[in-house]
């Protein structure tokens, strides 16, 4: 049975089955900034998500007789003023603060592909649905963002619980304000891509609408929409340690990277530390993800990729 | 072009009037109550009386209504009126919008915090620009080389670290360890002898130079990428085949075309130098416009917040709309009749 297989000549293997992922694939394994970028980035999620049961130390345990210290054993980020434990508070707040990332990402991800599809896509729709666009991009959105969390925080607060209040009032906030640059850009392949000849080939065998814009044309602009995916990522993250850096974030018992470095600034002659490793995740993070973004980029660019 | 200007103004206005009634609506349809702070013991008739006297009565479209007015064509007079002495109208009776936690008029006191945020903010763009420009062009001339390769990743870094960080590890390193900077920005030192001069000088650094960072490191990666667009150009050809020096092809012809977008882009930045302050001003305790804001926002001053807020919004649109006829003078193929 085996003999077959190896008796099969070289040129036969050159044309083996090359989908468009794997060539990504190999572009973006040549960008060396994103191939660090995704293990800075996995390494990161996956420190947040499988640290604390490994750590074993309550985020929220206070302890009067451990106050600032430096690194040692027990707490190897040392603890701030109140006895809490640096590194279990910075995998905690690193939990909620990828959540927010994502999933604020997520939203602007689908109400911009959608707006910028609807406006591409429908003529009737363009003019209003970028007219909007243009608004919302005139909009002075930290202010703004400042100004509905101090303003529907208690309310939210009051309907889901304090957490799950904050967390879906800021990820909503995040991601209803970050969808334009998606929307634009979407907007502009769906124009052009709509007058190929094949979505034409599409219609004239009787294809429906709603068909194409799944088969033929979403898959066509895939790529921007995964660039903007990813820089939306990066975007939210800091937007929101922002908002907790200004206090208008989430409270102190439910920290995120941003809220322990606005919490850390009181007490930097004390420990600077509080302020330091907080202040290095979500820069680590966001570069990571920058350098991801950027790699997809070029990967997912068919004049760069095969060179 | 004239014409475009025009019509460009005019398709502003309704812009405009949407933005500032979802600034104040979003204000008006919270469920927040400026009496809310207030002692439990005041009884509820002084309460009423106080929303009355805060014109929280009347119907929101009044209100709405009597806000733009003020916004728009009172304060307006009353800015003519202070700066070149013409008066129109009724000066004595025209009502301003007043802050409802210093009552006072929100105008002076956005007047007042102006300087502060211009000189701090407005010069680290400044520096930012002077920084970028150059690194991003030897970049662009010398692309893979070493200077590119470190110039990307700092300019990368300084894109991703955010200013709340670098602004808080500046502190940490030059005002708490090596003491040679305040940490504190003071406002009230005015100048008027060298030592005080030196004092200023020294609490503006590490702001401006944070803040310049970041400027210039989103700023520098345009440029590079400018250059790089018109470095293959036929132009550029012709003009090293005339028998052009080297540095006069990059400088004249190359510089001139490339600074096209970036001149847009630098007016697109304007209106971020107020916008963007509000986390600098938080770090280092600069009492500017930024500042203004958190404050009004925490203590819930209304109108305070609305007026801010839509004065950036009136800056974004005017540098949007400068941003295009910039564009439109500077690169002689776009026309816009």
């Amino acid at each position: 049975m085996n003999t077959q297989t190896t008796s099969i000549d070289p040129a036969v293997i050159d044309t083996e089955h090359r989908s468009m992922w794997t060539d990504v694939w190999r572009q973006f394994r040549k960008h060396k900034g994103a191939l660090v970028g995704v293990f800075v980035f996995a390494f990161i999620v996956i420190a947040v998500f499988v640290g604390p049961p490994i750590h074993g130390v309550d985020p929220n345990a206070i302890d009067f007789r451990a106050r600032n210290l430096g690194p040692e054993w027990a707490h190897p980020l040392g603890t701030d003023n109140i006895g809490h434990d640096t590194l279990a508070q910075m995998l905690a707040g690193g939990q909620v603060s990828l959540a927010v990332g994502l999933s604020a990402a997520l939203i602007a991800l689908i109400l911009g592909t959608l707006i910028g599809v609807l406006a591409g896509f429908v003529k009737s729709l363009d003019g209003p649905l970028m007219r909007l666009t243009d608004v919302f991009l005139s909009l002075p959105l930290l202010p703004l963002l400042l100004v509905s969390i101090m303003l529907f925080r208690d309310t939210l607060r009051a309907a889901f619980g304090p957490e799950t209040g904050i967390f879906l009032l800021i990820v909503g906030l995040i991601g209803v304000t970050s969808w334009m640059h998606t929307a634009r850009i979407v907007r502009g392949d769906v124009l052009s891509i709509k007058e190929r000849e094949f979505v034409t080939a599409a219609y004239s065998i009787g294809t429906r609408r709603y068909r194409i814009v799944f088969r033929h044309i979403l898959p066509n602009i895939l790529s921007p929409i995964m660039v903007s995916a990813t820089l939306g990522i990066a975007n939210a993250i800091i937007t929101e340690s922002a908002l907790s850096f200004l206090g208008l974030g989430f409270p102190p018992d439910f920290p995120t990277w941003g809220r322990l470095l606005y919490d850390g600034t009181n007490f930097i002659q004390i420990t600077p530390s509080r302020v330091i490793w907080p202040g290095v995740f979500i820069a680590l993070t966001v570069l990571s993800v920058n350098y991801i973004g950027d790699g997809l980029r070029d990967a997912l660019d068919p004049r760069l990729r095969g060179r | 072009m004239i014409q475009y200007i025009i019509r460009r103004l005019l398709a502003a206005i309704p812009t405009l009037l949407v933005i500032s009634f979802v600034i104040f609506a979003i204000l008006d349809l919270a469920p927040s109550d400026p009496t809310g702070n207030l002692p439990m013991t005041v009884p509820s008739e002084v309460r009423e009386k106080i929303r009355t006297s805060l014109g929280l009565d009347q119907p929101m479209h009044i209100r709405y209504y009597k806000w733009l007015v003020q916004f728009v064509v009172n304060e307006p007079l009353n800015i003519l009126q202070h700066s070149f002495g013409v008066t129109v109208g009724d000066a004595e009776n025209r009502t301003r919008i007043l802050s409802w936690a210093t009552r006072s008029p929100v105008i002076d006191l956005i007047v007042e915090r102006t300087p502060q945020t211009l000189w701090v903010v407005g010069l680290s763009f400044l520096f930012g620009i002077l920084i970028a420009i150059p690194i991003g062009i030897v970049q662009a001339y010398r692309q893979y080389s070493l200077f590119d390769q470190i110039g990307t990743f700092v300019a990368m870094l300084g894109f991703s670290v955010p200013t709340f960080f670098t602004g808080v590890v500046a502190i940490i390193v030059f005002s708490v360890q090596l003491k040679w900077f305040p940490m504190i920005y003071d406002t009230t030192l005015e100048i008027t002898s060298w030592n005080n001069f030196v004092l200023q000088v020294k609490q503006m650094i590490m702001p401006v130079t944070v803040l310049a960072f970041y400027q210039a490191s989103q700023l520098s990666r345009f440029m590079r990428a400018a250059i790089l667009d018109n470095l293959n150009l036929d132009y550029v050809r012709t003009a090293r085949s005339k028998g052009r020096s080297e540095s006069a092809v990059l400088m004249i012809h190359v510089l001139r075309n490339s600074l096209i977008p970036i001149v847009t882009l630098i007016a697109l930045g304007i209106p971020t130098i107020f916008g963007g302050a509000i986390i600098t001003e938080q770090i280092f305790r600069v009492n500017g416009l930024g500042q203004l804001l958190i404050i009004a926002i925490e203590g819930a001053d209304i109108p305070t917040v609305q007026t801010l807020t839509f004065l950036f919004a009136i800056l974004i649109v005017l540098f949007n709309l400068i941003a295009d006829v910039l564009y439109g003078m500077l690169d002689p193929r776009i026309r816009y009749d």
